[in-house]
């Protein structure tokens, strides 16, 4: 076995694959030029476990009580065939729904095989797409593919897909507040995003059915709980931005089979464990394995990403690790010695350069700050 | 951000040291500010958990909703929270001063200033002021006469954050990291802890080094409002859940113990902080105060005395949202400002004023040829016009006929008359106007004289009076027409808070 598959399962080791979701896509899609990212995704490997063996365990967790709440509430515009969703759905859309159908399409015939399942949610989805029946659906639990560097990626949304006068809107649930018509703008943010990965994946789904995109809206719907209160509220979102973003940074990225072909090939992230799962391989030698493969570290990764501190502690001495603004700021000049040597007159690029253009901003900031602080005193 | 900004992070990523952004402070700092640290509950909208307050490093205030849920719980912490705080705002009405100019009101001679760790801080000040605001103090789900009040007052100081001239309501990162350009990426600034271990690190340790400590959640617990994940799945769970059992099973010994537990617990996340806060403030007061400083707060000073007027005369609380008028009003109010408070800290500070000379909007250098009696007789009437001629390095990007302002002789206009270039140095010659007394000769020094280092730039710190805007009875049918009076409602007072 030499293909990609063979290889990423050889990269990944003996532990559990974890599978994409909505989420990591959309961080990914953040950072497209991540080859490491890319590498360690693909092959289903656990970042956290990873990075927290290297030494640099990941600066962010999750707290049991925002779990809890984020379920309760799922849970409860869920209950009874999504009873309080349809209610909602009613008013906010105007929707003539005086009976909708309700799909699960979480197990087929007690049976969870994910190619199975996403089969099944394909045919489901083509047949109420062809449909001439005016009630709605909604299906919970459809599981979705997107194209990812090249491989399929399966996603498993805790959504509901609802289709209405012949259109698709995925909604999405969130436990975030709306109070007076407004919620934090980060966070609808993340969930326009994840939303607009959905929108892709179901129009991917209906194109194999030769299904127009149209027949996916670019409007979805978010459901939080409003102001202070459990009782859900829908807004609606338009992704198009987030659609055009998404879908030009996943054709930026390379495909995971040329990536592959420049690790060197007997690379693996396997923590050789023994016979208790106890891992037996040396930290040093692991994070060694992981260096192999080429990170683009930002701060934005501190917030996205379980190897932040990993690729931050690599990235010391790097303007991009002071922010994508400073760097560009910098002249684009890639290390901060260089930057303090062009600035201090140590280093004289030959004139007409790229870097001889930085030198002389550089020079006249350093000037100007030094001029400011000496006035000052 | 700018170059000259991220010149000071390299920097200071190479030194481990932060370096100063600015040569003095921008913004007012109190006596006796008003430290807040709020903690909430993870995953809910508002959900106080905690909160250290005070005006006294050695007396902070330590309150705890033993039972996050409970709404009366919530809203005795509220009533708490508004002891505190009111006493505090009530503190500053008092003494009294001429509003000075022509207005020949009277304003409180000080006014409060509220200091939260982050714009989390903030955020959550503002949502507390949202969901306590509308309460009353009768009918279903009554609340103490305070909390309402304390709700007007937290939105009060949540909104005056808009504005880039108030210092009403202060983050602490936002205030130090304006202040300094440390050796990490303007998001890691917004941790507390990190951002003073480069600034002020402990003796014997580098600024970089300080910092790396300070990111462990064991060493430097999260500044708030929200907790570490690790102390909320492995503490705060257990704690909570024992408060819970105690007060089902019948309260007693069982319940004094579970909720000291708690409390010390939650005493261990915020005191930490407390001590990073009076840090803070300590910091930005050994920073020379800024000229405009004290003009942006005499204009809190006035907010300060109108709300509470507007209080004490039972004027309605805050609406929840604005309507369209005053919306546009706070839009154009918030640019106007904005441009001011930019013009106002260049004039201020060398170091801003760089960032402007990097531009090509200002340049300094020093005057070359001077005609200080120079007089235009070309008109109706003999005027006073001197001439100076300004020789400099920078980059000049004015043109004949624009008008410059100094930030040493503010009152004073400068026509561009001509711009030279030799030998890469740049002649400005400049005419200028007024501020010279009202003879034919100018009076001592208002006229720079040969060999005086000078700075022009293209903007002055002048006043703009606000745009006119109809009154919000004359709200035009496009903008919804007059907005309702804003009445408070029964549903408004019993709103869930869940």
């Amino acid at each position: 076995m030499t293909g990609p598959e063979a290889r990423l399962a050889r990269l990944r080791g003996r532990s559990l694959p974890r599978s994409h979701n909505a989420r990591t896509i959309a961080a990914l899609a953040s950072n497209p030029g991540c080859a490491r990212r890319a590498i360690l995704d693909a092959a289903g490997a656990d970042k956290q476990r990873l990075a927290a063996y290297a030494g640099f365990p990941a600066p962010f967790g999750q707290s049991r009580f925002a779990l809890a709440r984020g379920n309760a509430f799922e849970a409860q515009v869920k209950a009874e065939g999504a009873a309080q969703l349809l209610t909602l759905l009613r008013t906010h859309l105007n929707l003539p729904i005086p009976e909708a159908h309700y799909d699960d399409l979480g197990e087929v015939g007690g049976n969870a095989s994910l190619d199975l399942r996403h089969a099944r949610t394909r045919t489901l989805l083509a047949r109420a797409a062809a449909s001439q029946d005016e009630a709605g659906t909604m299906f919970d639990h459809p599981l979705l593919r997107l194209e990812v560097g090249g491989r399929h990626a399966f996603l498993e949304p805790d959504l509901v897909a609802f289709r209405l006068h012949g259109r698709f809107h995925v909604i999405e649930i969130k436990s975030f507040a709306v109070i007076d018509g407004q919620a934090d703008g980060d966070k609808v943010a993340a969930a326009a995003i994840q939303s607009a990965v959905y929108v892709l994946a179901l129009r991917d789904a209906l194109a194999e059915q030769h299904i127009p995109p149209e027949a996916v809206s670019h409007e979805t719907i978010l459901v939080c709980p409003e102001n202070f209160s459990n009782r859900p509220v829908a807004v609606s979102l338009d992704v198009r931005k987030q659609l055009t973003v998404l879908r030009r940074q996943l054709s930026r990225m390379a495909r995971i089979a040329d990536l592959l072909d420049l690790l060197p090939p007997d690379l693996t992230f396997d923590l050789d464990p023994d016979r208790d799962g106890v891992p037996r391989r040396r930290p040093a030698e692991l994070a060694a394995a992981i260096r192999q493969v080429e990170a683009r570290y930002a701060p934005e990764c501190l917030s996205t990403c379980e190897m932040c501190f990993f690729c931050r502690d690599e990235a010391r001495g790097c303007t991009a690790a002071l922010g994508r603004d400073a760097r560009e700021e910098l002249g684009g000049v890639e290390h901060v010695q260089t930057v303090l040597r062009l600035a201090g007159r140590i280093d004289r690029p030959a004139p007409g350069t790229d870097l001889a253009e930085a030198a002389a901003l550089l020079r006249q900031a350093a000037r100007l700050r030094a001029e400011a602080l000496r006035e000052a005193v | 951000m700018s170059t000259l900004t991220s010149l000071a992070r390299a920097m200071a990523a190479a030194s481990g040291t932060a370096q100063p952004a600015c040569t003095v402070r921008h913004v007012h700092l109190s006596p006796r500010p008003l430290v807040f640290i709020p903690l909430a509950l993870a995953g809910e909208a508002n959900a106080p958990l905690a909160a250290l307050v005070g005006d006294d490093p050695g007396a902070p205030n330590l309150l705890v909703v033993p039972e996050p849920r409970d709404r009366d719980l919530r809203f005795a912490f509220a009533a708490d929270l508004a002891a505190v705080v009111l006493r505090y705002t009530a503190s500053y009405c008092a003494d009294q001063e001429p509003t000075g100019g022509r207005d020949p009101g009277l304003r409180y001679a000080d006014a409060p200033q509220l200091l939260v760790p982050n714009p989390g801080g903030i955020a959550f000040t503002r949502l507390l002021g949202r969901s306590t605001r509308f309460r009353r103090a009768e009918g279903p789900y009554a609340v103490a006469e305070s909390v309402p009040v304390l709700g007007r007052w937290l939105t009060f100081f949540a909104d005056r954050t808009e504005s880039p001239a108030s210092s009403l309501m202060l983050a602490a990162t936002d205030a130090l990291s304006a202040h300094w350009a440390t050796g990490q990426s303007p998001a890691e600034d917004r941790n507390l802890a990190v951002l003073l271990g480069w600034i002020d690190p402990p003796p014997g340790m580098s600024g970089a080094q300080a910092a790396a400590l300070a990111e462990d959640p064991l060493r430097s617990p999260p500044t708030g409002p929200a907790t570490d994940p690790t102390f909320d799945n492995e503490v705060l769970d257990q704690r909570i859940l024992a408060v819970r059992t105690a007060r089902l099973t019948g309260g007693g010994r069982a319940y004094q113990r579970a909720e000291a537990a708690l409390t010390d617990a939650l005493a261990t996340q915020l005191t930490p902080t407390w001590t990073l806060m009076w840090r803070a403030a300590e910091l930005l007061r050994g920073l020379p105060e800024a000229a405009h400083v004290r003009r942006r707060w005499d204009a809190d000073k006035d907010a300060f005395t109108w709300h509470a007027g507007h209080i004490r005369e039972g004027g309605p609380p805050q609406p929840r949202r604005d309507g369209a008028v005053s919306a546009a009003g706070r839009l154009a109010n918030t640019e106007r400002v904005q441009e001011m408070v930019a013009a106002q800290r260049a004039f201020d500070d060398p170091l801003v004023m760089a960032e402007y000379r990097m531009t090509g909007e200002a340049f300094a250098g020093r005057v070359a040829a001077a005609e200080p009696d120079r007089v235009d007789a070309t008109g109706r009437r003999r005027v006073l016009r001197p001439r100076v001629t300004v020789e400099t390095g920078d980059a000049v990007l004015a043109e004949p006929g624009a008008t410059l302002t100094s930030p040493a002789r503010p009152s004073q206009k400068a026509r561009v008359i001509a711009v030279t270039e030799a030998n890469g140095r740049t002649r400005v010659l400049l005419e200028l106007q007024g501020g010279m007394g009202r003879a034919l000769t100018p009076e001592p020094g208002s006229v720079p004289a040969i060999g005086e280092p000078v700075c022009y730039a293209a903007f002055g710190d002048g006043y703009q009076p606000p745009p006119a805007f109809p009154a919000s009875e004359d709200t035009p049918w496009t903008h919804g027409g007059p907005p309702p009076r804003y009445v408070p409602a029964d549903e408004d007072a019993r709103e869930d808070w869940s």
